[in-house]
């Protein structure tokens, strides 16, 4: 199961990869790589076009057009291929309840077409990878949000695919939780295993070596989250600390060149186009308002920042028809 | 005066201290946030400030009301939006809407100038006629909101309202609540997202049923040399859970 591609060195390669329903274009010719091994991001709002280009990349959908490989199969013929040497694992983690941990595993081994003694092997590696040791004879029902996605994760990779596909794996998972999958999932890319994943929470697109921002259909942004955070931003965030900040949101937003202030906890976080031009205007503010105890700091944004900025952007500059 | 108020309020489940010993008070039109692992008992403490669930010890009074001698009048100055809140997806948007008036009583004179007042808001004027079902993951938990908001209630409770919901509709939901803390409603809100956390005026940390910390982010990070709240919770719940194992 282990054969690796001759065609290409990237683990997934799309270019003007493209699918329409009807007169709707869900993905409009987007290009992108990823190399072996790399920890890949697939960002976007609600409706943007990840989970089609995730069908499409996983054998699930045939593209209206364009071209592509996922580990040296082609997207357009090989469909059959490229499910039997990837993993997949979404929100809904596809495990049966009303079997135990160790029936879900031999259920999906079946898939697989794991040999015996495959089976055995993967069974014991796969449960400790999880850490569900204590758990192999519960019922899946009874397993905390936690265990349930280390084990359908484990599920996923029990064929040991060289990339894993995982669609918002971690949804309403809390943060330890989700620092342990994460050590998992490092842990799997460090042994060469591509990761393509999507997910709403920027604080976890972090953990990616590179992503990309999809809306509308189209490749927006693409970057290390170091990139995204320098090159791709274009506005500056400052932190405006002011006593009584709740009351200072509107009036700063209405200053020119301030584009958006949002209350985080006791500080104002603005996005101005300038950093020296917007935090004149905003310390002008507060010096006619006779407040003295006051500081404004650049600081750097956050992915969510990018990910929000990015998207104003691109509507801007293609207004709706 | 605290909206919000607790002194030992503790509820067990069995064996289980679900909510152990707490002791909160939130002041008018504070956002409080309360963060913790699954199962650590999050959900529990709002059912037992909302008077759906009774405290085994301890007491507890939200804006004024006893949590339970009072928990029906209690409901008047309330609205819970739970993590499954019951929206009809074959009603429409503006259907709901309604349904909810019904169910809370609003007079129909002030109906009218309320509805249009919550859709404005939650930017929903234009899908008032969709029907619910046919909404975004972002739209459906905006309309929860205004459905939850049609009573115009003192202290909202929000249980994890953002899970699986986008970035661009989570800034949108955050402004809404901007607007009532303009208000002075009081927002008690949980989440597992600790980037959402720094956007609350003072954060809870709860851990199997207790409260660890309890203060400003600013002052949690500062404390524990950390840079997020994700590390300092990290932190927090290690050295708990190593100074118990000794």
């Amino acid at each position: 199961m282990n054969q690796q591609s001759q065609y290409s060195e990237a683990a997934v390669k799309v270019e003007n990869l493209e699918k329409t329903f009807g007169a709707f274009t869900a993905v409009n010719r987007i290009s992108f790589e990823v190399k072996k091994g790399e920890i890949f991001g697939f960002l976007g709002p609600n409706g943007a076009g990840k989970s089609t280009t995730i069908r499409m990349l996983c054998g699930l959908l045939t593209p209206t057009s364009g071209a592509g490989t996922v580990g040296g199969f082609n997207i357009m013929k090989d469909q059959e291929l490229i499910k039997q040497h990837i993993g997949y694992m979404s929100q809904k983690f596809s495990l049966y309840d009303d079997l135990t941990v160790e029936e879900n595993i031999e259920f999906y081994s079946g898939i697989y077409r794991l040999s015996k003694k495959e089976k055995e092997e993967r069974m014991e590696e796969v449960i400790k990878q999880a850490g569900i040791e204590d758990f192999r004879k519960n019922l899946t029902r009874a397993l905390s949000g936690g265990w349930k996605q280390r084990l359908a994760l484990g599920c996923a990779i029990l064929h040991k695919p060289n990339i894993i596909f995982l669609d918002e794996p971690t949804s309403g998972v809390d943060p330890i939780t989700r620092a342990n999958f994460w050590s998992i999932i490092k842990e799997m890319a460090g042994r060469g295993v591509t990761v393509f994943v999507t997910t709403h929470y920027m604080d976890e697109a972090e953990n990616c070596d590179r992503m990309t921002l999809i809306y509308k259909g189209t490749i927006i942004a693409m970057g290390t989250p170091e990139e995204m955070k320098t090159d791709i931003m274009k506005d500056d965030i400052l932190e405006v600390r002011v006593p009584g900040a709740d009351e200072w949101i509107d009036k700063l937003e209405s200053l020119p060149g301030v584009k958006d202030a949002a209350l985080f906890s006791t500080t104002i976080h603005t996005v101005v186009e300038n950093a020296k031009i917007g935090s004149a205007s905003i310390e002008a503010a507060f010096k006619m308002a006779g407040v003295k105890d006051y500081s404004v700091n650049k600081i750097r944004p956050s992915l969510e920042d990018v990910f929000v900025s990015s998207i104003e952007k691109y509507d801007k500059e293609h207004p709706a028809k | 005066m605290a909206v919000i108020k607790t002194t030992n309020l503790t509820r067990k489940f069995g064996d289980l201290t679900a909510v152990d010993n707490l002791n909160i008070e939130i002041p008018e039109g504070e956002i409080f946030g309360l963060v913790g692992p699954d199962g650590a008992g999050k959900t529990t403490t709002m059912r037992l400030l909302t008077g759906i669930l009774d405290p085994t010890a301890g007491e507890g009074w939200v804006y004024g009301r006893h949590i339970v001698k009072e928990a029906e009048t209690l409901k008047d100055n309330i609205a819970y939006m739970s993590q499954r809140f019951g929206l009809y997806e074959d009603l429409t948007v503006i259907e709901n809407i309604n349904f909810y008036a019904d169910i809370y009583c609003v007079p129909d004179s002030e109906r009218a100038a309320k509805i249009e007042k919550l859709l404005g808001f939650s930017n929903l004027t234009p899908f008032k006629e969709r029907l619910a079902g046919r909404l975004s993951g972002g739209m459906k938990q905006k309309l929860g909101l205004a459905c939850a908001l049609i009573h115009t209630p003192k202290v909202l409770f929000l249980d994890e309202p953002t899970n699986g919901v986008d970035p661009v509709s989570r800034r949108d939901f955050w402004r809404i609540l901007h607007n009532l803390l303009k208000e002075k409603v009081t927002i008690f809100y949980s989440t597992s997202y600790l980037d959402e956390a720094e956007r609350c005026k003072r954060v809870g940390l709860i851990h199997k049923g207790r409260l660890l910390r309890c203060d400003t982010p600013e002052e949690i990070k500062k404390e524990t040399g950390t840079k997020s709240l994700e590390e300092a919770f990290v932190s927090i719940i290690g050295e708990y859970e190593s100074a118990k194992s000794v």
